[in-house]
């Protein structure tokens, strides 16, 4: 089979199992799982956002949450104020994705190396995170938002059908949006992967001097790429929300920021069905380990409920172990153990030739 | 007179103290082919990088059909006709033959078009057969000639080419000057070769770079007979 058919087969079976995972699991599963896989699907989301821009457009961002965290308060803050969601929840895709771009706009135009735009970006949610942290009092406010500082902002209204402010979204119909958005970020990017502009992002980031001795001005496509990733990221902030009705700035923390690496370098880079399984995975264990933390302190069978210090342990050992991540690595065990079993491909003999003449400077 | 293609004026470059390319002043004429030489450090990967934007000049122009390049950015500088095939192989390592000749002929064609120029740039530089391998995985000389063919695939007007011969067997060599030659017919090149043999097969007119400076400008044979140039440079390799 060619890898174009592969991909077919890959994308049929992410899409059977997608509908039925939608459509099975309000029926066999009790309410609280149901709820719990919600947020596991809003997350997924977030973690597509990063897999594009990190693992397609080759940009490392530290400050994912940034966008996250974003389209959570502009959705806070806006419903309070209007009372009905359909502005809200654009805004809440805008304005994280105008955020991208602004920053995107300096970071990418002003050429700055990739090691500083990790440092930046993630300087930025740290911003983010100690202004917000520091609204506590009754005069931070956004009309008749409260900002709420380091309590956060409770109570927030969900989402309603568009026009009708009395038809509010229910637990059930929070899941079935939040994983028929996956299921379209997923297959909206894995079209927008195949057309010329994602062709081209892969191509840049492969070699950006070589795109741009090609003529592309590599600078506007990767802004390009962020703003996308920014408006996924605030799409998702906005579901999280929702899921909730609460959002804290612990939102634009550290601890979330990393959270989002580690999804997509356990899932892979390069992939989008391995960041949503890396996110999931992580999240289930997550919830697995502190919920059977053990009493007793100072018990080494604490460590285990210690949820970073297990994390940590796991990104070590993907990071030294399982490199590319997941899905690229059991995809190349995969293909090795077909090629196995088909008769041998003939090889290139061809090796490189060595250089007889001096080389220039 | 033709017209000038490419014309720099007083174009230097240092790096530090370090003085790379001095006020070289270098004419062009539309659809000519020039080689360039000189010894390692003479300063012609810098002259390259400067006329395709990689490299902002200390001083001087460069003019390219007239307009002053001297500060555009390099895809400005790629998509006003200067194309360029570095001494390393510079491809997209992780993607296919395929891909790579396709990501350069759909900038200028981003309709199905682009597909018929791969399939017709695979069978012109004989790489058909390894359309759907990654170029990493090839050798060097294969490699070389998919920059080639990612290069040609962008219609340039001008091409740069930094050691095409470079790592190549000698059959893969007189293809390549062949190629050199039929490319000449439509358009103008700048091809920096060590390899005397290989410049007597392609070139008419020699300019010789030493320590940053054009030393002289000449027909190749009246180089080759050139007691200085065989003094800094090919005495140096008959000697090695």
């Amino acid at each position: 089979m060619t890898a174009r058919a592969w991909n077919i087969v890959g994308l049929v079976v992410v899409a059977v199992a997608g509908l039925g995972f939608l459509v099975l699991t309000p029926r066999l599963a009790e309410l609280d799982t149901v709820l719990e896989l919600t947020v596991y699907m809003v997350m997924a989301i977030l973690a597509l956002s990063l897999a594009l821009v990190w693992g397609y457009g080759g940009i490392l961002c530290f400050g994912q949450s940034a966008f996250f965290g974003l389209g959570a308060y502009t959705y806070a803050i806006t419903m309070f104020n209007i009372g009905e969601s359909t502005v809200p929840l654009l805004l809440a895709i805008a304005l994280p994705a105008a955020f991208a771009a602004l920053l995107g706009y300096f970071v990418f135009y002003g050429r700055i190396s990739d090691v500083y735009l990790g440092v930046i970006t993630l300087t930025v949610t740290l911003i983010l995170f100690n202004s917000i942290n520091s609204t506590a009092g009754p005069e931070f406010h956004i009309g008749s938002a409260r900002l709420g500082g380091f309590n956060g902002i409770p109570g927030i209204p969900p989402l309603n059908i568009p026009g009708n402010r009395t038809a509010a979204i229910d637990l059930e119909g929070m899941f079935y949006l939040a994983t028929g958005s996956l299921l379209a970020a997923y297959f909206g990017l894995r079209l927008l992967l195949v057309s010329r502009f994602g062709r081209i992002i892969v191509g840049i980031r492969e070699n950006e001097q070589r795109a741009e001795l090609l003529g592309y001005d590599s600078r506007a496509y990767k802004l390009t790429t962020f703003t996308i990733g920014g408006a996924l990221a605030g799409f998702a902030g906005c579901l999280f929300a929702n899921w909730g009705s609460f959002v804290s700035p612990t939102i634009f923390g550290l601890s979330q920021s990393a959270q989002i690496i580690i999804w997509v370098i356990v899932g892979g880079r390069g992939t989008l069905i391995g960041p949503i399984i890396g996110c999931v995975g992580i999240q289930w264990l997550s919830t697995v380990l502190g919920a059977n933390q053990p009493s007793g302190a100072g018990s080494w069978a604490n460590l285990l409920g210690n949820v970073p210090l297990v994390l940590g342990a796991v990104l070590i050992a993907f990071v030294l172990l399982v490199p590319k991540g997941l899905v690229p690595t059991l995809g190349d065990l995969g293909m090795k153990l077909l090629n196995a079993r088909l008769p041998a491909l003939p090889r290139n003999p061809a090796e490189p030739v060595k250089s007889e003449r001096p080389e220039s400077a | 007179m033709t017209t000038a293609l490419l014309e720099t004026r007083h174009l230097s470059r240092h790096f530090g103290g370090v003085q790379a390319v001095r006020h070289v002043d270098f004419t062009l004429a539309e659809g000519e082919l020039r080689c360039l030489i000189g010894p390692n450090g003479a300063g012609k990967s810098t002259f390259f990088k400067m006329l395709t934007g990689q490299l902002q000049p200390s001083e001087g122009q460069v003019l390219f059909r007239g307009h002053d390049v001297s500060r555009a950015q390099a895809h400005d500088i790629a998509r006003l006709g200067i194309g360029i095939k570095t001494q390393v192989p510079n491809v997209f390592d992780g993607l296919t033959v395929r891909e790579n000749i396709w990501l350069a002929a759909t900038r200028l064609h981003p309709g199905k078009r682009a597909n018929t120029i791969v399939d017709e740039m695979l069978v012109r530089i004989g790489l058909t057969g390894l359309a759907g391998r990654v170029v990493g995985q090839l050798a060097h000389g294969q490699r070389q000639w998919v920059e080639l063919g990612v290069v040609l695939s962008t219609d340039p007007d001008l091409i740069l080419l930094d050691e095409p011969a470079a790592g190549m067997t000698h059959e893969e060599v007189n293809r390549t000057a062949e190629l050199i030659r039929e490319i000449n017919r439509t358009k103008a090149l700048i091809v920096v070769e060590h390899d005397m043999q290989f410049i007597r097969m392609i070139a008419k007119r020699v300019t010789v770079f030493n320590q940053g400076r054009v030393l002289v400008e000449d027909d190749v044979e009246n180089i080759l007979r050139n007691p200085l140039v065989r003094d800094i440079y090919l005495g140096k390799l008959a000697a090695a």
